[in-house]
């Protein structure tokens, strides 16, 4: 591996390590704009059972989907077209990621 | 007073003296974050940075040992729920590390970072947030005193004044006039004085048919409008009565002893009546100096740190957050967000721009819920609405869909509570 591969390696690796949300440690990296309102009405307690689906450690990518399908209206909800309509796809791809990291 | 040993030695490092030294942020050994008040905004905050920084020493400082939720209290008003349901403690929150005082914050010096509390004692701080809530101006509306809240109560603070209205409307007989007062915008809860009319007048129409139930508003429209306006005539026609500002809803003064109400043209005898007086952030606001003339904080929408103030950060209903209404989802969100910025400040990082969420539901009766969504984001250095998002649950609804707001609207609060106090 030349230098100026293993300085763009080193690169990919420190960007992925930032996108991670580490907690507790001398990063910073918090949660990405919006995840944080989630658990407003998502509960992240397992000690709370409501009728409100759990979302934390799911698949990044069943988050994206049901964002997606709330956003067109494809899957029916409540409030969460609602919601879904002001996020961006990136800013949904964040959000799902992160919620992913965490149990 | 109790204390800590923690809040007084940031991290045991130092000495009780250094603390009351005010030493400058980077001469700490580790970040002191002092949190003033300790409802959903504040608890809130304390837990999250204390969860996500084990390093930092956060300081809540809270006057009430329980503290009294205002979401639902409007079904306890109504003989739906109990009191108790909406009492919750500080346990986790210690047991998460951070230390509360149960304390009033007297004065805050900002120059020098520190708040003193009672018999003198200072806490020093390198960021400050303040989450007082509400206070009610007392000098808005002639006749509405302290003093006043006996006979006519506000219940806009949930605790005693929710159980003193619930008593009255249990001793009032049936054919009995029950007036509520609505001020001016902002205020605590928009769509709150519509739900406790809603629930108020479920409970008449079920225990007390032959009751009226006015209400009488400073303004010409409100949250949820519609939706609780189509669920009045559905629900309580003949009983539920609102006055808009135009048709001379404003009261303009009160006695208490005769439980009545003026307004321009009328003047309105209750047998019950709560009076929603205009209100201000709280106390503390005004004397750290964050409060503008408007009586509510300016804060930047994202560090949500004061426009007046450096070093302190304001969330909640005492936040002036432009298009986030003063409820308590927003103020656990802001709550979250501001936690994440103090943070990313103390390590020296800045906060990148945040998106918040606003939930909130209201009752019109127990199995009929209604919501407005919104989502957030700075734009000019105020909180806006995120175009093409938000807005209210539909107008044409199927029961079987209000049922569904109703029963998620229970969920929220369990959640909500369970997320600020464990």
């Amino acid at each position: 591996m030349s230098s100026q591969q293993a300085v763009r390696r080193l690169r990919g690796l420190l960007l992925s390590v930032l996108a991670l949300v580490t907690t507790g440690g001398a990063v910073t990296a918090g949660p990405p704009p919006g995840a944080s309102s989630c658990s407003g009405c998502h509960a992240s307690s397992i000690s709370v059972n409501t009728p409100v689906p759990r979302i934390l450690g799911r698949q990044s990518a069943e988050i994206v989907a049901a964002m997606q399908a709330f956003r067109t209206g494809e899957r029916r909800s409540t409030v969460m077209s609602r919601i879904a309509k002001g996020f961006s796809e990136d800013e949904i791809q964040a959000i799902a990621v992160w919620l992913a990291t965490l149990n | 007073m109790r204390t800590t040993r923690r809040a007084f030695l940031g991290g045991g490092a130092a000495t009780a003296s250094a603390a009351l030294l005010a030493v400058p942020a980077l001469a700490q050994a580790t970040a002191r974050v002092v949190v003033l008040g300790g409802g959903f905004a504040g608890a809130t905050c304390a837990g999250e940075l204390q969860r996500a920084e084990p390093r930092f020493a956060v300081t809540l400082i809270e006057g009430n040992p329980t503290y009294t939720a205002c979401p639902f209290s409007n079904s306890v008003i109504a003989g739906l729920r109990t009191i108790a349901e909406q009492r919750f403690g500080y346990d986790a929150l210690r047991n998460a590390g951070v230390s509360v005082i149960h304390d009033f914050a007297r004065t805050i010096d900002p120059q020098r970072r520190l708040v003193f509390v009672s018999g003198n004692s200072a806490l020093g701080y390198d960021r400050l947030v303040l989450a007082p809530g509400i206070d009610f101006r007392w000098d808005a509306l002639p006749g509405y005193d302290e003093a006043a809240t006996a006979q006519m109560p506000h219940a806009w603070k949930a605790g005693e004044q929710t159980l003193l209205l619930r008593r009255q409307l249990e001793a009032m007989p049936d054919g009995g006039t029950v007036v509520i007062s609505a001020p001016a915008n902002p205020f605590r809860c928009p769509p709150g004085p519509y739900e406790r009319a809603s629930l108020i007048a479920y409970y008449l129409k079920t225990r007390k048919p032959r009751s009226k139930l006015i209400v009488l508003d400073a303004k010409d429209s409100f949250s949820k409008q519609r939706l609780f306006q189509a669920a009045w005539q559905q629900l309580y026609p003949g009983l539920l009565e609102w006055v808009s500002l135009s048709n001379g809803g404003k009261v303009t003064k009160v006695d208490a002893a005769s439980r009545s109400l003026v307004t321009d043209f009328v003047t309105y005898k209750a047998d019950v009546a709560n009076v929603i007086p205009p209100q201000r952030a709280g106390h503390i606001a005004e004397i750290a100096g964050v409060a503008d003339q408007t009586g509510w904080c300016p804060i930047d929408p994202v560090t949500f740190e004061s426009r007046l103030q450096p070093g302190v950060h304001v969330i909640g209903d005492a936040a002036i957050a432009g298009a986030m209404p003063k409820s308590a989802f927003a103020a656990n969100a802001q709550a979250k967000v501001c936690a994440a910025a103090v943070a990313a400040l103390l390590h020296d990082e800045s906060p990148p721009p945040p998106k918040l969420i606003n939930t909130c539901y209201s009752l019109v009766a127990p199995d009929y819920g209604i919501s407005v969504a919104g989502v957030y984001h700075p734009v000019n250095g105020q909180l806006a609405d995120v175009e093409g998002a938000g807005g209210l649950s539909p107008a044409d609804a199927a029961p079987e869909v209000r049922r569904l707001e109703a029963s998620y609207a229970e969920a929220w609060f369990q959640t909500i509570t369970a997320e600020t106090f464990g």
